[in-house]
């Protein structure tokens, strides 16, 4: 796992989605192919804008509360949260020149 | 300098036809896509790819394919080619930017799930309308689902579906399946599904995530509505062809038309395999077998052509 991404539990989803800075939020599982293939691009997001935007994940099947209290219903799904409220929320595997259009706003 | 051979899209196809050209010296090319691995990747037990008795996972395949690949020298990229340039010599690829040249081009971009277009179902995306039973099946536990459809992958889906939803409803137009007979015999035994035949989904009800459907029975035309917490679109795949429109003859249905028994289309060194090409049998050992005819088709033409 790369050092540029914060696993998250659910103990530790509420404190992060509440800071100041954005922060995107991968809900994820094992068993999810589409899943595999954003975690890469995910990555390559992260280190390539460390002091614009925070990554972290969510496994789903260990965590599925936070999933549930979100209103998850499809993974991947990945939201953007800044002071506890969503700011971004992109459902299902794109790829990256399309991530980065959709995050293009917090990037800038 | 040009590449000999470039390949556009991975999965049982690209890999193969990767796999065969790298072992014919051509080194090959490989933009897998963004969403590299294709079908396979969303297909939990793959039961009918030979040699595997037990079953092998769809993405585990993927990455022995990939791995296979490699070990012969293919160069893989996960990029998404976002141009092409046929008319010229050598083609030109584009990702973004970056323009590349091949010699030769073998086409694999495979084939996408389709949509009804019905109301509801695109903005209910990803909150309880899905076309991947795999992904999102974990997020219906004890609930009611439709699946919608009446091929393989319909009943795949249903099936899947059962070890968490409480219902399965199958929604199908017509009155029998056009799944292969063990998989129907499957999804029509199992004590969780029922089957709505001669029933067509019209719209998907709810504001905030799936609270309802409407059906259509398609002898009388009549309308009613039925609460559902979720819906599954396996209505199958369009090919992935867009890039190609104005480059090559594509079929009525959008798929790459080829000349008979080959890989070969109708421009003279780009050449397509697997689900692109083929409505009929679109397996992933089809795939992978023409992903082969497409590797020994190319290394021909290139040593034709010298």
């Amino acid at each position: 796992m790369s050092d540029n991404i914060t696993t998250l539990t659910s103990e530790t989803f509420q404190s992060t989605i509440d800071g100041e800075a954005p922060v995107l939020v991968d809900f994820w599982a094992e068993w999810c192919g589409p899943c595999k293939a954003v975690s890469p691009i995910l990555e390559e997001i992260a280190s390539e804008n460390p002091s614009k935007i925070s990554i972290a994940k969510l496994n789903i099947d260990d965590f599925p509360q936070p999933a549930a209290d979100h209103g998850i219903m499809s993974i991947p799904t990945m939201v953007v949260y800044q002071n506890g409220v969503t700011i971004k929320k992109i459902v299902g595997a794109r790829s990256k020149a399309a991530i980065l259009d959709e995050l293009s706003d917090i990037l800038s | 300098m040009s590449e000999k051979v470039i390949i556009i899209g991975s999965g049982p196809a690209g890999y193969t036809a990767a796999l065969y050209a790298a072992r014919a010296s051509l080194e090959p090319l490989v933009l897998e896509g963004s969403m590299r691995g294709g079908q396979l990747m969303i297909t939990t037990d793959v039961e009918n790819y030979p040699g595997f008795p037990d079953g092998i996972m769809g993405p585990e395949l993927i990455e022995q394919f990939r791995k296979q690949a490699e070990r012969f020298g293919a160069r893989l990229q996960t990029v998404d080619v976002t141009a092409v340039d046929f008319s010229q010599r050598p083609f030109k690829v584009s990702v973004g930017a970056d323009d590349y040249e091949a010699d030769s081009v073998i086409i694999s971009t495979g084939a996408n799930a389709k949509w009804l277009g019905v109301p509801g179902e695109e903005n209910l995306t990803g909150r309880g309308v899905s076309a991947c039973a795999t992904c999102d099946g974990f997020f219906f536990r004890d609930r009611e689902v439709i699946v919608v459809g009446g091929g393989d992958t319909a009943m795949e889906e249903a099936l899947f579906l059962t070890k968490f939803a409480s219902k399965v409803y199958v929604v199908h137009r017509r009155d029998e399946f056009r799944a292969s007979k063990i998989m129907a015999q499957r999804v029509v035994d199992h004590e969780k599904v029922e089957i709505l035949w001669n029933t067509a989904l019209e719209e998907v009800l709810g504001d905030d995530t799936v609270t309802g459907a409407v059906l259509k029975d398609t002898t009388t035309d009549t309308l009613r509505e039925m609460s559902i917490d979720g819906v599954f679109i396996a209505i199958g795949h369009k090919p992935t062809t867009e890039l190609f429109e104005n480059q090559l003859i594509l079929s009525d249905t959008g798929y790459i038309s080829l000349a008979t028994r080959s890989t070969v289309t109708n421009i003279e060194g780009v050449f397509a395999a697997g689900d692109v090409a083929d409505h009929i049998y679109r397996q992933a050992v089809t795939a992978a077998g023409t992903g082969c005819q497409a590797a020994i088709d190319a290394e021909r033409w290139l040593a034709d052509n010298e």
